[in-house]
């Protein structure tokens, strides 16, 4: 049996194609303009990473922001269900997921079945988003990918005093004047972005395992600076991109579903 | 006949103005520098010029604003709270609620019916619903930020943002630029965006008439327009001087109430 799930969100699209119980191929794109063509352009390419067809899906749920264009969806799932749905298959043992996106940041509670029991959305404030580490990573000029690496090797701690991006992006350009080390400043960085995810968790009252999901998972800066200041082990998904996690639960919402 | 002078140091700017009892004789603002000392003695010293009147002369200064304890030259500090509260109250004597929009900052006071200070809320952690949220936004439209309200006059359709987050509406400004929009459905759009998150710091306030606007953002007309649609009322803009300088006008009336020795 295969499914496929598509995660429309505002800076990236993934789609995920499953075998049964097995992830066949999984699908990164930068959004496009509309979010018509970034559902299209992603599922294509998993499909012809996969050597299948469209039709060759059986059933194919659409989630994220532009889940409600996705001319291919049978249906939609809010992401809070999908990336719970994802993290838990990932790991039964999770019970907390910190998940953050290209614009947006989510804290989700899981019973020990999975289920949802209560969530913390952000999309309305940019700190504490993957946006804040495009912002800086143009301030820096350094490549987004590179940051987590290169603030490794910091030496001086900094602090950032803003939370706003606006005012943080102030001050990361005094900071580059007054010659402090990009690593430094990097580090900083992914502390205040950690913080104030943290503050978002904390929230919820913190249940382990904490998984960690999103494109931001990647940053090796920012998900130790997470686990340092939420005080407990945190948990990467294991095998597998946490970006396409959204993506992956939709897929698999989409298995439950044909069963 | 006493000459008394108010001095407001920001972080973005940096006013003085000068008084001869309750009469107005200059005022100056500049862009501050880094250092809040100098800044001050910068913008003295041009408002001194202006009046060719000299340091002695005036009997007494006092400062406020983010850099008052740096002014070399000040008999005393007072808050911005106060001062635009003083300043406010003074240019416009039935001001019961007072929003002050300044570059990097937003605060509404509130007074009681004899003027005296009641309640305040501050918002210096979010650019949204200050100053910089137009200058990002200008940018974007490649304009400046006083077109943003001239422009947005001609629309009876403004563009609507998804948040008010200044990162966020930036992106929106952009979708709707390549989506072709009117360019004044755009301006319109940004100055309601800012005026909701205005009105959003006041939510716990409980809004008394009259409402005046002080600071820098109160020159822009949008962005009145705008606010006085989201709070339903009509807000009374302050004509007789330029708003920005309504913390160092506040300034120069303690100055001259110290000089006096009252006590109110």
């Amino acid at each position: 049996m295969l499914t496929a799930g598509c995660d429309v969100g505002s800076r990236t699209a993934k789609a995920v194609i499953l075998k049964n119980d097995t992830i066949l191929t999984d699908a990164v794109i930068s959004a496009r303009l509309d979010p018509i063509e970034s559902a299209e352009n992603v599922m294509d390419m998993a499909l012809e990473q996969a050597g299948l067809a469209l039709e060759d899906i059986q059933k194919i749920i659409g989630t994220g922001y532009g889940q409600q264009q996705i001319p291919f969806a049978h249906t939609c799932e809010s992401e809070i269900v999908c990336h719970a749905r994802g993290a838990f298959w990932n790991m039964p043992t999770a019970r907390t997921i910190v998940d953050i996106g290209g614009q947006d940041s989510k804290a989700i509670k899981l019973d020990a079945d999975g289920r949802v029991i209560r969530y913390s959305y952000n999309d309305k404030c940019a700190a504490g988003t993957g946006r804040f580490l495009e912002i800086m990573a143009d301030a820096l000029q350094v490549d987004l990918d590179e940051m987590g690496a290169c603030g490794q090797t910091y030496q001086e701690e900094i602090s950032i005093s803003n939370q706003c991006v606006i005012f943080a992006e102030t001050e990361v350009v005094s900071l580059i004047n007054e010659e402090k080390d990009v690593a430094d400043i990097l580090n900083a960085l992914h502390c205040s972005l950690s913080n104030r995810v943290a503050s978002q968790v904390r929230s919820l009252l913190i249940e382990e395992d904490v998984v960690m999901t999103g494109g931001v998972a990647k940053n090796v800066g920012v998900f130790d600076a997470l686990a340092q200041g939420l005080g407990v082990e945190l948990k990467p998904l294991e095998g597998i991109d946490p970006q396409i996690n959204g993506a992956l639960g939709a897929a698999l919402i989409a298995a439950d579903g044909t069963n | 006949m006493t000459i008394t002078a108010g001095c407001d140091v920001g972080s973005l700017t940096s006013k003085a103005v000068v008084m001869k009892n309750r009469r107005i004789l200059g005022a100056a603002i500049i862009r501050s520098g880094p250092k809040p000392a100098e800044s001050a003695a910068q913008v003295m010293a041009g408002v001194l010029e202006q009046t060719g009147l000299s340091q002695k002369e005036v009997a007494c200064c006092v400062g406020t604003g983010y850099g008052r304890e740096k002014i070399a030259f000040v008999d005393q500090v007072v808050s911005e709270i106060s001062c635009h509260a003083k300043g406010a109250r003074w240019l416009v004597p039935s001001a019961r609620t007072i929003f002050d929009i300044g570059g990097q900052d937003c605060k509404v006071i509130k007074l009681d019916p004899h003027g005296n200070l009641e309640k305040f809320v501050t918002n210096d952690k979010c650019a949204s619903g200050t100053g910089r949220f137009l200058d990002v936004m200008a940018k974007v439209m490649n304009m400046k930020v006083s077109d943003l309200g001239k422009l947005a006059a001609k629309s009876d359709a403004p563009v609507t943002f998804a948040s008010v987050c200044t990162v966020f509406a930036q992106a929106d400004v952009i979708k709707h630029i390549n989506a072709r929009r009117p360019v004044a459905d755009i301006c319109a759009g940004i100055n309601t965006a800012m005026a909701n998150r205005v009105s959003m710091l006041a939510n716990t306030i409980k809004l008394e008439k009259d409402i005046c606007i002080t600071g820098g953002v109160a020159k822009n007309d949008g962005v009145v327009k705008a606010l006085n649609k989201i709070l339903g009322c009509r807000i009374k803009q302050i004509k007789r001087v330029d708003p920005q300088l309504t913390g160092a006008v506040g300034a120069a009336l303690f100055a001259l109430e110290k000089n006096n020795g009252d006590k109110k």
